[in-house]
């Protein structure tokens, strides 16, 4: 518990000295749904319409950016060879960071959540759909994406490859959140979708660590 | 024509497929090809494999001669 | 019975049994798909809605299948790596991989092609295609982090991992693509799933997908060996082979 509570406790702290890690795929996310009013036009109609899945897709996006800094600090500096051979639990450690990762970047994305709505033209039905999809699904994607993250922890250029590893695995969540949205919109009722997200979240919650820790495992035994 | 359970009139009407000749016979080429490179990548990697070892059980050879002349 | 089961995964005796059977395995396998697809070109009728174009099917349908099940296959090989350290299963990892995603790539291709005369478009975001394209994707993704690790002691353990997590998803995947589809499908039913077919249509299709799986395995074994000549080349039975060649 201890190593669990320092651990994230340490990663607020190294990040807020340098803010600019975080910033950088709040900064993307922000770029990727303005690129589509540029792209598309400027009908509000027109972006209402397929706002959820941009601003997801931007979400994705934004979450794949940060997720390759989630384990590479630590084995440059050798601290994550420690906690992999110490006694402490591997599963334990990998909580920590997804929590710290989904504090750094899944939160404060549900948080620019109203800016996008304003940039694309969501009413208010879609807004809180969108921004409660994002709260459910974002810890989702820090643990399938920290499994990517820990199989090219060595690699010099893991970043792209984490995004062709984990976008797969991204394809679900995206359809239910999409379509909560979608259905929120339309006035139908959402508890079904939130059920589903919350399926995934709790699934991923105790099958994705055992993943991550193996790969660390693996990273840390060269 | 060969057999009454044939399905076309003539050669011509087989290659035609009835206007759908072009997405017929492109699929069943593509095919044709992926699984021909399926055979003939491996087969040429086991040369290379093949070649590349009795290569260096030959250097093998020659060192241990010149070992003995020495 | 550990002890069957290690010998069994013996790179040494995996080579010298499949030696004796790839030539005939890929003869036969040969010969299967040309008589299933002569079959399927002259003797199937065509369909009352889609004509001639449904002898595409012939290839599609069991593409498709072997893809997916490629992609099983390569995770229970990748499962016994991780449990038992075979090492021929982590051979068998690898060598699926490339077959596997040329056999979805087919699949994907020849779906869009029979979509063109079918539907009128190039492609379709229908279930079948979509969820294949994500499985296009689990392949590139463990032949990617392969290339990646090339150098690395590691790598086939991490790539077992990913074919695991791939496996565990992919039915969640499937799942989540065919509910998708059904919330934007604009026609009412799905051309290409086929209701029941009378005997002289999925005969056919029973042999072109049998033949398909013999391919698969002739191939596999091919590329099995030569990854095993390549892992042992030092051992004393290997430069035996070589000598003889």
């Amino acid at each position: 518990m201890n190593l669990f509570f320092a651990s994230v406790q340490r990663d607020l702290l190294v990040h807020f000295r340098h803010p600019s890690e975080v910033l950088n795929p709040l900064v993307f996310f922000i770029v990727v749904i303005s690129l589509f009013p540029l792209g598309i036009g400027p009908e509000p109609g027109q972006l209402k319409e397929i706002a959820p899945g941009i601003v997801w897709v931007a979400a994705l996006l934004a979450t794949l950016m940060s997720m390759d800094s989630m384990f590479r600090s630590d084995f440059e500096d050798g601290s994550l060879e420690q906690v992999v051979l110490s006694e402490q639990s591997t599963f334990t450690f990998v909580l920590a960071k997804v929590v710290s990762h989904w504090l750094l970047s899944g939160l404060p994305l549900v948080l620019l959540m109203p800016l996008a709505a304003l940039l694309l033209f969501l009413d208010e039905a879609g807004v809180w759909a969108l921004t409660l999809s994002l709260l459910l699904v974002s810890p989702t994607l820090s643990l399938l994406g920290g499994i990517g993250a820990a199989l090219t922890v060595g690699l010099p250029r893991g970043g792209l490859l984490v995004t062709i590893l984990v976008m797969p695995f991204y394809v679900p969540v995206l359809v239910f959140a999409t379509a909560m949205v979608h259905a929120a919109e339309a006035g139908s009722d959402t508890i079904g979708y939130v059920y589903s997200l919350l399926a995934i979240l709790f699934g991923s919650l105790c099958l994705a660590p055992i993943a991550t820790a193996a790969a660390l495992n693996l990273a840390t035994d060269q | 024509m060969v057999g009454g359970a044939v399905r076309f009139e003539s050669l011509s009407d087989f290659f035609h497929m009835g206007g759908h000749g072009v997405y017929i016979w492109v699929a069943y080429g593509l095919t044709m090809v992926v699984l021909a490179a399926n055979i003939w990548w491996p087969v040429m990697v086991r040369r290379k494999v093949i070649r590349s070892g009795k290569l260096a059980m030959l250097k093998v050879i020659n060192s241990q001669k010149l070992e003995k002349k020495s | 019975m550990f002890n069957w089961l290690h010998r069994l995964g013996s790179s040494k005796i995996f080579f010298e049994i499949s030696g004796r059977w790839q030539v005939s395995l890929l003869s036969l396998s040969l010969l299967m798909l040309a008589g299933g697809s002569v079959w399927a070109l002259l003797f199937v009728p065509p369909d009352y809605q889609q004509g001639n174009s449904v002898r595409i099917m012939y290839i599609h349908v069991p593409a498709a299948i072997l893809a997916q099940s490629g992609y099983v296959m390569m995770a229970g090989a990748a499962a016994i790596f991780l449990i038992w350290r075979i090492k021929l299963a982590d051979i068998a990892v690898k060598c699926i991989a490339p077959v596997g995603a040329s056999i979805t790539f087919l699949a994907l291709v020849t779906g869009a092609i029979w979509g063109k005369p079918t539907w009128g478009a190039w492609w379709v975001w229908d279930a079948r295609l979509t969820s294949t394209l994500v499985l296009f994707f689990l392949y590139v993704g463990v032949i990617a982090l392969r290339a990646a690790m090339e150098r690395q002691a590691s790598a086939g353990r991490a790539c077992a991992i990913l074919a695991l997590v791939g496996v565990v998803n992919l039915p969640v995947i499937k799942f989540s693509v065919e509910w998708w589809y059904t919330l934007h499908q604009p026609a009412s039913f799905s051309l290409m799933e086929k209701p029941a077919m009378p005997a002289e249509m999925w005969l056919p299709l029973l042999v072109m997908v049998f033949a398909f799986y013999l391919f698969f395995f002739a191939i596999l074994i091919l590329r099995i060996r030569n990854e095993i000549l390549v892992r042992e080349k030092n051992a004393d039975w290997v430069k035996r082979w070589l000598e003889v060649r």
